[in-house]
This record gives structure tokens, sequence and C-alpha cells, in this order.
């Protein structure tokens, strides 16, 4: 268990070393993308550009550049190149809004896909299960942006039962908070909601067929019985590995979507809007973020699953 | 020479078609029907299933007249603007786009049946040229996704040890990144820079390179589950007597191997396909993916979106089209798997 513990965390180093080196390339690989030109904006004079060159070490070799910018995201020194804003300090401002959506997003949406993917197992192809089903491929079919369009333009604006986006903080306003809240929440579930109850509808389905689960009822357990005990407590386990690395990618500014037709000022849209300026310490510092979570959270994933399962360590 | 022709006839053709001799007589269903055959035959009682796949194709090929559409019936072009001028609904002329610029609703008339947009476009040509654009870009997508998928899928299974250490490792640096945000980083310096990798060169604006990033960021997803049942099937028997009869790596890997992890293909090829064209949406949505003056379904919805409150029918007409789309896909999708599915309790 030991060696494979560390297997897993040397292929994890391995891996975050891997995308912060292409998150770095990607933006490198731009022509005319001089960062200096950007920093020194319209008015600047060569002398000045040739100075910020040499203050940022635009002209070094491209690997001295990359493992300084590593030594400053780690120092929390790094500074955005057209902004000028301190990268940490506006990541922490976007954080709570980005937080609030996924807390409260998560919780929606592993609530009901547990709930609609059970129902719809028990109900296997029966008419609630058909209405479901198609509830629920309607629901995966659903771009984001045009849900939370339609919901901000009816619900909104013209019965005016919520607010037309922004984010209130929780410790300014909590009722508020909740209001401008709920539409994103549920807007972002809708689509894992379809998602989470077809997967833990076909594995329910699948673990019925078991062994062990005729065992139980052969012993004389009742369907419930066999349901919360035997069935749910070995499907849940995919669905909660599936709810924990979506979870970190909407923390890491996943919902992208989300926060920017609900204008929510979260990590999501900061990463957005630095991309459109081409400003690449923000969406180097997002990017390595999200990847350490989701590499993480996977990597946790693996060994529960190792720990549950012999065959998987021996592989 | 006896044992070779009997792997041949079983798993060496990558083809739905079932070998002569294991191939059912007229009418009855004999016991010895074939695994595709009975998915179709499961597949064709799925009315639903049908319908929606009718649906998908139904756009497809609205998308495909677009030009019949714009030259014969509404007699413009995508792209051609007419902000001043005025058009005739139920008797009496109106503005394409009113003084105040709030372009037309829908006409339901030849002209500007869907309206126009705040240039004074007609949105139902632009909708059927948008939806060239998207479907385009979805197919091209999903075809690489599944190439690429497959081959790094089986190479990893098959090989195990190093090459399934950096293939998989690979898979897990572009399945880190959050999709969208990896699409758009790389939307936004390729719109720039466009695509040079040796013989390979795609302009900036071209539609290969949303279609290319697209089909790039969902490899993983397709990639990991092929990995991980073709290590499940390379120690079976039928890959050792390929093995022993002295079969090369790259025989028993297409020639044995592909043909049994041929279903699971299948059915990612409708999900990855529906998820192509959302993700494509999505960036044209941020302004990453297909580059003006092109239409498609995700730029219209941005476009719309920017219009709103005062012309809804903007955001709604490309969007509705989109959703139909993706769930006839899905829909269609759901019932391939259903009928492929061995362990399904449908009667054939």
């Amino acid at each position: 268990m030991g060696r494979f513990i560390i297997r897993r965390l040397i292929g994890m180093v391995g891996v975050l070393f891997a995308i912060s080196v292409l998150t770095f390339l990607i933006f490198e690989a731009i022509p005319n993308g001089d960062p200096a030109l950007r920093i020194g904006g319209r008015l600047a004079t060569q002398a000045e550009i040739a100075q910020i060159r040499q203050e940022y070490g635009f002209n070094k070799p491209i690997y001295v550049q990359y493992v300084r910018t590593m030594e400053k995201i780690f120092d929390g020194t790094v500074t955005s190149y057209t902004q000028g804003f301190n990268v940490d300090q506006e990541i922490r401002r976007a954080l709570p809004a980005t937080l609030s959506l996924a807390i409260g997003a998560g919780i929606i949406w592993l609530f009901f896909g547990i709930v609609f993917g059970v129902v719809t197992a028990i109900t296997a192809g029966k008419t609630l299960d058909r209405l479901l089903t198609v509830l629920a491929l309607i629901g995966v079919s659903c771009p984001v942006f045009f849900l939370g369009a339609l919901v901000l333009y009816y619900f909104g604006f013209e019965w005016g039962i919520i607010p037309l986006g922004g984010y209130v903080p929780i410790t300014q306003n909590p009722a508020e908070w909740f209001t401008h809240l709920i539409a994103p929440w549920l807007v972002l579930s809708v689509l894992f909601i379809g998602i989470y109850s077809r997967v833990l509808r076909s594995t329910i389905l699948d673990t019925q067929g078991e062994d062990f689960v005729r065992t139980a009822r052969a012993k004389g357990l009742s369907e419930r019985q066999i349901l919360m005990r035997h069935v749910l407590r070995n499907s849940l386990l995919p669905v909660l590995a599936l709810w924990g690395l979506d979870f970190a990618q909407v923390i890491g500014g996943g919902a992208i979507l989300t926060e920017t037709v609900f204008n929510l000022h979260g990590v999501g849209q900061l990463a957005a809007s630095s991309i459109e300026r081409l400003d690449i310490p923000p969406v180097l510092v997002i990017v390595m973020i999200t990847a350490f979570a989701v590499v993480i959270i996977s990597a946790l994933i693996d060994v529960l699953y190792a720990l549950l399962d012999p065959r998987i360590r021996l592989a | 020479m006896s044992i070779d022709a009997g792997t041949k006839s079983i798993g060496s053709e990558f083809s739905g078609e079932i070998p002569p001799e294991l191939r059912g007589g007229e009418g009855d269903v004999p016991p010895g029907i074939g695994p595709y055959e009975l998915a179709w035959r499961r597949l064709r009682r799925n009315r639903v299933a049908l319908a929606f796949g009718g649906l998908f194709l139904l756009m497809v090929v609205l998308c495909l007249l677009a030009p019949v559409y714009a030259h014969d019936i509404a007699h413009t072009t995508p792209a051609a603007e007419n902000i001043t001028g005025t058009v005739k609904v139920g008797g009496k002329n109106e503005y394409i786009v009113s003084l105040i610029g709030i372009p037309i609703g829908p006409t339901w008339h030849s002209h500007y049946f869907l309206g126009a947009d705040a240039n004074g476009r007609d949105v139902a040509v632009r909708l059927l040229y948008g939806g060239r654009n998207s479907l385009q870009i979805g197919f091209v997508a999903t075809f690489i996704t599944m190439i690429m998928a497959t081959i790094l899928g089986i190479a990893a299974g098959y090989f195990r040890g190093l090459t399934d250490g950096v293939i998989s490792r690979g898979l897990d640096v572009i399945w880190a990144f959050p999709a969208v945000l990896l699409g758009v980083a790389l939307g936004v310096t390729l719109a720039v820079s466009g695509i040079d990798i040796g013989p390979i060169k795609i302009s900036g604006n071209s539609l290969f390179v949303p279609a290319f990033i697209v089909g790039f960021v969902t490899i993983p997803y397709v990639a990991k589950p092929i990995r991980a049942q073709v290590l499940q099937m390379r120690d079976r028997e039928f890959v050792d007597v390929a093995r022993q009869q002295g079969l090369s790596h790259a025989r028993i890997m297409f020639g044995e191997i592909l043909p049994n992890v041929a279903s699971t293909i299948i059915v990612f090829i409708p999900l990855i396909l529906a998820n192509a064209i959302l993700l494509e949406a999505a960036l044209s949505f941020l302004g990453a993916g297909v580059q003006p003056p092109n239409p498609s379904w995700g730029t219209m919805i941005s476009d719309g979106v920017a219009e709103i409150p005062a012309a809804i029918h903007l955001t709604l007409v490309p969007g509705i089209m989109l959703v139909l789309t993706v769930l006839g896909i899905n829909v269609f999708g759901d019932g391939v798997r259903d009928a492929l599915d061995p362990k399904a309790k449908v009667r054939v």
C-alpha cells in the first residue's frame, strides 16, 4: 500500500510539472506576444521597454523565465502583466464568490443527482423512469450559458423574481447573497444532475445483478434493506468520485461560463478576462490551482479505491 | 492453419458484417446471431431513439440545405446587412431594424422568417449557415478524438509499462485542465497564431482551429476507458493465441483487440459528438471559438445575449436549435448504448 501511494505521489508531481510547463508554453507561443510591450503600455519608449525586459527577465532564455515565474508563484509575489495587480490578492478576492457558487451548487447537484438516480433505477423501464430520463437528457443537452441567459431574462428582467446577476458577499447581506446565488446554483446544477442520475442509475442496475445482492435477498432482507445497505453503498462510490473531481474543477474556475453569464466576479471570470488580455500570470496561477485540486483529489480517489479493492494495487 | 482460420473469422475483421456461418436464416432468430445484428434489431424496436435520431438527421439536412434556403427562399446571404430597409409584414411595411436599434422579431414569412439581428441580417439564414459550421466542427472534432483516443488507449493498455506510463500521465495532464479553460486558452492563442506543426499549416480564423481544440481536450474521456478495457483483455486467451502465432503487435492491437473494444468506441461516438458541439458553442460564446465573420450557434447566442432584453429571439433561436440537435444525438446515443449492452433485458 505504501509503495502504491508513493508511486501515485511521484506521478502527481510529474503531472503538475507538465501542466505548468504546458500552460507557460501555450502563451509563450503567441507571436507578437512580447509581454514587455503590454506591461509598458502604448506610450512606453524603447528605453522603458528595454528596462521592463531587464526587470522581468524577458530577455533571458525561456527556461530561466519559467523558473523565475514559478518562484514568484510560490512566493505569492507574482503580478499581472497588463493590470499590475498582485495575482494572489486578486484570486483571494474572487474566491468567496466561486466558493459560494461551488458549495451551494455542489450540494444541490449531488442531492438531486442521487435522488433522481435512485428513483430511475427503482422504476427502471416504467413511465417515471422514462420521464426523468428524458428530463436528464434535456439537462445534459442544455448549454449553461443559454440556460443562464434565459433564466436571467425571464426570471430577472420579465418577472423580476431574481436580481440581474452580480454577487453580494455573505458577510455583507446573507439574504441578498442567497437571492443572487440561487439562479446560478440551479443553472450550474442542471447539467451535473443529468450526468449523475444517469451514472448512478446504471451502476445501481449493474450492482443489482451481483452475487452478493442475490445472497442478501436469499437471507431474506427486504428490498429496502438491500438497496440501502448493499446496493447503494457500492454504487455511490463512483458518483462520489465524480463529485470530487467536478467540485475541484468548479472551484478552480471550471464554472467559467456560469460566472460569466451571471457576472459573479469569481475565479472563472478572472481567468476568462485574463485570457482575453493574454495576461499569462493570473491564468497560469488559476490553471495550476485547479490542476492541483483535480490531481490531488483524483489521487485520493485512487488510494481510496485501492484501499477498498485490493485488485487495483496489484495492477 | 485451422486455428488461424478460426480466430480470423471471429475477431479479425473490424466491421459490422456477420460472418456467413454465424448469420441467421430467413425470418426466425437463430442462436448464432452476431452482436451487431442483435444490437441493430434492439435499436430498431426503440421508437423514441429512432425518432430523435431522425430529428438530428433532419437538422443536418436542413443545415446542408442552407445555400438553397438562402438563395431560393430568403433571397439573401448570411452576411448581407440591411439596417435601413423595410419588410412587408401582414400588408404593411415595417423597419427591419427599428429607429432605436431594435431588430424585428420573427415574421413567419419567407423574408426574415425568424427575424433579423442587430445588423439587419436574416437570422434563419445565419442559423442554417452557423449550423453547418457547428456541425462540421463537431464531426471533425469527434473524428480527431476517436482516432487519437483509440490509438492511445489501445497502445497504453496493450504495451503497459513505460508506454502506458507516458500516455497515461499525458492524458492526466489534459484531464487535470478544466476543459473550457484549456479550450479558451488554446483558442485565444491559436486564433492569433494559427496552427503550424511541420506540414500542417492552418490559419487562425479557420474552422479547423476550434475543431482541433475541441477534439484535443476530450481525448482522455475516451482513451481512459478504452485503456482500462484493453488492460483487462490483453491477458485473455485469444490474445495469447495470436501472440503464439507470431502476429505482429500492430496486428494483435488492431486486428484482435480493436474489434473487441469496438462497441465501447461506438457508444462513445454520439456522446463525444454532443459534447463537441456544446464545447464549440461554449468556446465561441467566450470569443475563443469560431471567429467572425463566420457564424456558428455559439457566436449567434453570444451576439444574442448582448441584445437582451431588446431582442430575446436572437438568443432563443440559435439556442433552441442547438439544444434540439444535441438532444437528438443524446437520446439516439442512449438508445445505441442500450442496444449494444449485452446485459440488456430487451427481447430481440
